[in-house]
């Protein structure tokens, strides 16, 4: 939690951020400038003390998962470089992934903002894997904002110093006479010279340190300015190019038949002859979770595989459902240490059911394995982790597999492990063919990473107007670390049986929550439960379900105490940036307004990213709204009007980080309302999205604004994944002021199967026939 | 094996494939127009929707032998076309409101945004919001509030 003892203008703040210190880079050697991004320049200024994680206040409060991920990507410096091109466009290939966050968009802000350059004449694309980069090159945590301010703005910055004094010798004038605007140099003589026609002249022979001052806050002509993202006319003309979408010579459509139970294994395959000689089948493979087939169109691998007659061995969770996950992860739950003895207490428990993080765009990647190289093209958020163990699963060395990032239809956490990547190079060696391998829809979601099931338990104990403790018990299914932190080292820790992945993924609970009230005696503990199940991050990780259940048991504490929700939480905050937010939406969301019974507002407060969230939504509980009906869909109560106030620290591109609340907003309202796996024997039931509800136009607020405050900190916290746990948090406590019922389950549905399961075998249902029976 | 000829994108096209493929995968893994999205191949998510002679369609779910040689097949890479300019309005929308985030659902989104802003109008209305209650698009960014903003605001110069 970020800051909480600090006020927007304390000491530390320094509005305005950076003021004009100097910044160190290096010039490469090229044939146009090119000069390296020196990552970690941020953490090098002091104050760097906060490397030992302190025991009080909470560790999260001083240092995070984003300080974290930083502080281990000191070591690599040098490695990535922005361009000067001699057509007068700037270039740089981000060691990230693009999964619709806007990522791409910020970083070019960076540049065109230091460079003076117009922001359509700067080019950023994706890096491939890139081993020397370590921790440089993990898309997670929403830290790439945090990561590459500085650096990638020196960078620019130095570009632009070159490029002026470039001129300056051509011209023979002083450097200081100079200026710089749109991509021209230009001296108050008349004077000029494009970018383009200085980048040879501006380029270095030899590796060389240099320094530049970057821009203050006040002479920020793009940066905090809102910005429409760098691709939207490529997305909106259907240009912009997805895995999916990519080409690549003789890499055929591919799909997987796929076992009745997550992980289960092939026994004997009885038509592979048969089904080889379908219509346009070219191959089939027996690998380890199925049996792959690759044809001329995914149409045809579907029939194929669905007419292949398979046997199968276990999995390994066969005899797991809901009910027998509940149980163990209750059985696992660390006991509550303060008695409830001589105060008054709250008691609860609260359970958050298994959810899928699969975006849209269905996992997929291409491979090309040869005798003695490998290519692949995936949406990778951690690609060098994906070369490593691809390349040892193929029995090649790293350097021998090149991996492509390419653009994602999505990620939501899904994109951090490569499990497809390295099913589709499994494939490629097996059949000896290049292959475009695509997971079905249902093999998304029965087969694909989850955010599992989990608990948590919470006892507060108050006294006269004192809160006295809150103590919190968070009980999970494993969730899977095992990416580590971008690379080999961390990667290969979080798989230790000692250190082991609890020892990781407690690290991350430490680092990524903690409480921002005055509560007294606060702990909050993780333990987990290891089961066979494929999980892994979704967005905001922990966070949405241990911040749902701490803001329903501070409603609790404000009813018993006779005290209104927000006026509670006001007095007990001890952020002020948090309690800033708190008025602000309180004031715009006219909080307490007069609404009709069985409609309410709800209110939830979050602080992580070094950022500070309010959201305050509306919900109408009343049985015509609840009851109404959507033909295969779920309705129930629905969101009429939701508001998201952040103090993001400074928001690079408030039309970004808009719209990563606005996606957050909808996220929240599915897990708190309708989305979940219902877990059955060993697999989960739900194989499309009219199974798993996430949020539809039917649920969808009619009213929801984000206002995002003026920059506080002056530095940029992270925005993916920002806006779920508040906004979640506001849903189920406004579902229980319209109710009159605190929820303890969610989704609140997740009890009713409210569809049909498609079969378990074949594993892909077939398409329908009737599409023009529908056409409007 | 078959051959299919149809209009597609203003330009008659004949390709060879088996009679019960698809539309969709004629359309993406033959003759390589990638617009129209795969979501779920069930004709439940919608990120495939296409026009058919100027209607709403969802090629997952049509097997290409359906198509007559006088069918006229929209992609998103087509719609401009159909208003003789380089974007569509509900593009142009699309654009001024920076409704994408991965855009990987927005072609189908902006193809059922048009049909859905002509199918109010047949019905003797303009575009509200229970017509948009209607719409079954994932979007799984959750871009659904610029989405709804967009449509009304292309519908203004549609």
């Amino acid at each position: 939690m970020a800051e909480h003892r600090r006020s927007p203008n304390g000491p530390d703040a320094e509005p305005g951020g950076l003021g004009r210190r100097r910044f160190l880079g290096y010039l490469l050697a090229a044939p146009t400038l090119a000069v390296a991004v020196q990552w970690g320049a941020e953490s090098l200024d002091p104050p760097t003390a906060e490397a030992a994680i302190p025991s009080l206040p909470q560790p999260e409060d001083l240092f995070d998962l984003g300080d974290l991920q930083n502080l281990a990507a000191l070591p690599t410096s040098g490695l990535v470089s922005v361009q000067v091109n001699a057509d007068g466009t700037a270039s740089f290939a981000v060691p990230r992934a693009e999964v619709g966050q806007g990522m791409t968009t910020a970083v070019a802000m960076m540049i065109a903002e230091e460079l003076d350059l117009p922001l359509d004449k700067v080019i950023v694309t994706l890096a491939d894997a890139r081993p020397e980069l370590l921790m440089n090159q993990l898309t997670g945590g929403s830290n790439s904002m945090r990561s590459m301010y500085v650096p990638v703005r020196t960078a620019a910055a130095i570009a632009r110093q070159q490029l002026v004094a470039a001129a300056a010798r051509q011209w023979n004038l002083p450097v200081a006479e100079l200026g710089t605007r749109d991509g021209v140099v230009t001296h108050p003589s008349g004077r000029s010279a494009t970018y383009g026609s200085l980048a040879a002249a501006a380029a270095a022979t030899r590796t060389t340190a240099v320094s530049a001052p970057l821009k203050s806050p006040e002479q920020f002509r793009i940066l905090g300015t809102p910005q429409n993202r760098v691709d939207a006319r490529d997305i909106v003309t259907g240009r912009k190019t997805f895995g999916m979408d990519l080409r690549v010579p003789n890499a055929k459509p591919t799909m997987v038949r796929r076992p009745p139970t997550i992980n289960g294994t092939v026994g004997s395959v009885r038509n592979a002859d048969a089904v080889r000689a379908m219509p346009g089948v070219t191959d089939i493979a027996v690998v380890s979770h199925g049996v792959a087939v690759r044809g001329e169109t995914f149409g045809q691998c579907i029939d194929a595989l669905r007419a292949l007659e398979v046997t199968w061995g276990p999995g390994t969770v066969d005899t797991e459902s809901d009910d027998t996950v509940l149980r163990k992860v209750r059985a696992a739950e660390l006991p509550l240490a303060v008695p409830p003895l001589l105060s008054q207490h709250v008691d609860a428990e609260f359970t958050f059911a298994f959810a899928s993080n699969s975006p849209l765009e269905p996992d997929n990647a291409i491979a090309d394995v040869r005798q003695d190289s490998a290519e692949i093209w995936s949406s990778l958020k951690v690609p060098i982790v994906a070369q490593q163990e691809i390349a040892a699963m193929l029995g090649l060395p790293p350097d021998a597999v090149t991996v492509h990032v390419v653009q994602g239809g999505g990620s939501f956490g899904r994109h951090l492990f490569h499990d497809v990547a390295a099913e589709a190079a499994e494939i490629s060696k097996a059949m000896g063919k290049p292959v475009k391998l695509m997971w079905s829809r249902t093999d998304d979601f029965r087969h694909g990473r989850t955010h599992p099931m989990c608990t948590s338990r919470i006892r507060a104990t108050y006294l006269l107007g004192a809160v006295l403790s809150f103590e919190q018990r968070h009980t999970s299914v494993r969730t899977d670390f095992s990416h580590g932190l971008g690379e080999m080292i961390t990667s290969t820790a979080a798989q230790l049986p000692v250190a082991g992945n609890l020892g990781f993924a407690e690290t991350i609970f430490e680092l990524t929550q903690s409480s921002p009230y005055d509560f007294g005696v606060t702990t909050q503990l993780l333990n987990e439960v290891p089961l066979g199940f494929n999980t892994g991050s979704m967005r905001n990780i922990y966070s949405p379900n241990v911040v749902c259940a701490q803001e329903l048991v501070v409603d609790q504490l404000a009813a018993r105490m006779g005290k209104d929700p927000v006026a509670f939480r006001r007095e007990f905050l001890k952020d002020d940036r948090l309690r800033a937010v708190l008025d602000k939406a309180a004031d715009a969301g006219e909080w307490g307004r007069s609404l009709p019974p069985g409609v309410a507002q709800g209110i939830g407060l979050h602080a992580e990213y070094r950022a500070a969230v309010a959201s305050l939504v509306e919900i109408d509980c009343r049985p015509e709204t609840v009851q109404r009906k959507v033909p295969d869909g779920v309705t129930g109560p629905r969101v009429t009007r939701a508001l998201i106030v952040v103090d993001p620290g400074f928001a690079i591109n408030p039309r970004g980080l808009e719209a990563q609340l606005i996606g957050a907003m909808n996220d929240a309202i599915a897990l708190g309302l309708t989305s979940s796996l219902h877990i059955d024997n060993g697999i989960p039931l739900e194989g499309s999205w009219d199974n798993y509800f996430y949020t539809r136009q039917w649920n969808t607020p009619l009213d929801l604004k984000v206002i995002v405050l003026p920059p506080t900190t002056g530095k940029p916290g992270g925005a993916g994944e920002l806006g779920v746990a508040p906004s979640l948090a506001a849903v189920a406590c406004a579902y229980a002021r319209a109710t009159g019922t605190m929820p303890t389950s969610f989704p609140i549905n997740h009890d009713t199967l409210a569809f049909t399961p498609y079969p378990l075998e074949p594993s892909t249902p077939q398409s329908p026939v009737d599409g023009l029976d529908f056409a409007y | 094996m078959p051959s299919h000829t149809f209009m597609l994108n203003g330009k008659q096209v004949t390709v060879e494939a088996e009679d019960d493929v698809r539309l969709l995968w004629v359309l993406r893994d033959l003759l390589g127009v990638t617009g129209p999205k795969y979501g779920c191949g069930l004709n439940v998510c919608k990120s495939c929707t296409s026009h058919i002679n100027g209607k709403a369609f969802n090629p997952c779910s049509v097997p290409v032998s359906k198509i007559k040689p006088t069918d006229e097949i929209t992609t998103i890479e087509g719609l401009p076309a159909t208003v003789g300019k380089d974007l569509h309005p509900m593009q142009e929308a699309w654009l001024a409101l920076d409704v994408a985030q991965c855009g990987y659902c927005q072609p189908g989104q902006i193809m059922t945004a048009v049909a859905k802003v002509r199918q109010a109008r047949a019905a003797g209305h303009e575009i509200g919001d229970a017509d948009l209650d209607e719409i079954r698009n994932i979007c799984r960014c959750g871009t659904y509030s610029r989405i709804r903003a967009a449509i009304k605001a292309g519908a203004e110069h549609m």
